[in-house]
């Protein structure tokens, strides 16, 4: 699984990958968690809003930090 | 079937409601009371009189404080029940295609309601681009969105009451909107970075879900808690700088530097408010007290205008996108549309 978290690194960009990264810890799964700083990279999801974060490709939330609650029910 | 459930949503949302009212009931309720309590507090336990300057400054700060946080709590909350129709993808769609004029004045309003922060800027940018709006409409949109701002409005409601804050919400939309138009006559697309128009952007990444009305409060109140959190520090901090000021600096001393007798006060303070970087929340606080002591109320305006709109931050992530010539007019044409804010203002009143 490829979990990609976008943003240019504000603080809500952080605290996005933080809940990303302890959702996927707690469920004890094996996930990939990438950092996207680029912004094409970003456009190319379609995504006009940080954070935003994509699993396996396909946008899950945009323009706000998921809690960690949110991500483990996505995966 | 069908019907049943319709009518379980109906109550959910009925009971939704009714919170509401109630909890607005109780603010209202002792919203009232902060008055009659800063006094009682001030005056009969701390014994301080009213004319001494620890005495004012106290009462300001006891009744400032706990006022302004109260009108923040509901408006945010407002707001963010506002918000939650709204999401940067449909502002985007929405805009797509608007012809300038009508989509200038679009785009301003849009730029109030529109859940962004700051971070944001350059994917906005960039979405607005490749959907085909306007640059000049765009930047209506990127001049509102930190010019007209809910926190900003609060503040200037209550603490100089109602005129001062809808001028402050109809002069900012004017700029936006004007400065907006100018620079769409520019021509200045080709000062956009080359990348940018060669990016093709993939489908909007995520569907438009329906939210439901314990979404949208569940919404409302995130922000209430986020932005609170966030901001409750530079109020008290404000308000403090502002009661002592209130205390203790003499009536009219600052009428000499900051009236309106001196041409150069406005575009002083303009060039002075657009490498300060503050949010509204520090800033309004000390404005007030600014205000109390004989500035002139258009160019104490625009000396916030240009530290909430035209901040330093704000332009280095621009840079990412926009190349210096275009920043350069974009500061141009804002700065001027701030400078006869605060010329008008000073005219005026």
């Amino acid at each position: 699984m490829k979990i990609q978290v976008m943003g240019p690194g504000c603080a809500k960009c952080a605290e996005a990958e933080k809940n990303v990264r302890a959702a996927v810890e707690e469920k004890g799964i094996d996930a990939e968690v990438i950092k996207v700083t680029d912004f094409k990279e970003i456009a190319g999801f379609g995504v006009f809003a940080t954070p935003a974060v994509a699993i396996d490709g396909k946008v899950m939330v945009v323009g706000k930090a998921p809690s960690k609650k949110e991500v483990m029910g996505w995966l | 079937m069908s019907e049943n459930i319709t009518e379980k949503k109906s109550t959910g949302t009925g009971t939704i409601v009714l919170g509401i009212i109630a909890a607005v009931a109780v603010w209202y309720g002792i919203y009232m009371q902060l008055l009659p309590f800063s006094e009682w507090f001030s005056y009969t336990l701390l014994k301080q009189s009213p004319e001494s300057h620890l005495g004012s400054a106290v009462q300001f700060f006891v009744y400032d404080t706990p006022k302004v946080l109260m009108l923040l709590l509901i408006v945010v909350f407002f707001v963010g029940i506002l918000r939650s129709f709204v999401t940067v993808d449909r502002t985007r769609k929405i805009l797509a295609g608007r012809r300038e004029s009508a989509g200038n004045v679009l785009a301003a309003l849009l730029g109030v309601v529109t859940p962004f922060c700051s971070c944001s800027a350059v994917p906005l940018f960039i979405g607005f681009m490749t959907a085909g709006v306007p640059l000049g409409v765009t930047f209506s949109f990127l001049i509102s969105a930190p010019m007209v701002n809910e926190i900003a409005l609060v503040l200037l409601y209550g603490l100089l009451g109602w005129k001062v804050a809808a001028l402050y919400f109809a002069t900012g939309i004017m700029i936006a909107i004007v400065a907006g138009w100018v620079m769409g006559r520019m021509n200045l697309e080709r000062h956009v970075e080359d990348w940018v128009m060669e990016i093709r952007a993939g489908e909007s990444g995520l569907e438009d879900q329906q939210m439901s009305w314990k979404q949208r409060f569940e919404y409302a109140l995130g922000s209430v808690k986020e932005i609170i959190g966030r901001v409750w520090k530079y109020v008290i901090l404000g308000i403090a700088v502002g009661a002592g000021i209130h205390g203790y600096v003499p009536e009219g001393y600052l009428a000499g530097i900051m009236g309106d007798s001196s041409w150069w006060s406005v575009p002083l303070s303009v060039v002075i408010g657009i490498p300060m970087y503050t949010n509204a929340a520090g800033i309004i606080p000390i404005v007030e007290a600014l205000l109390g002591k004989g500035a002139a109320l258009g160019t104490v305006l625009a000396f916030m205008m240009s530290v909430i709109a035209l901040s330093f931050p704000e332009m280095v992530i621009l840079r990412k996108v926009l190349k210096p010539k275009l920043i350069a007019a974009f500061i141009g044409v804002v700065g001027c549309g701030i400078l006869l804010v605060g010329y008008l203002f000073n005219a005026v009143i």
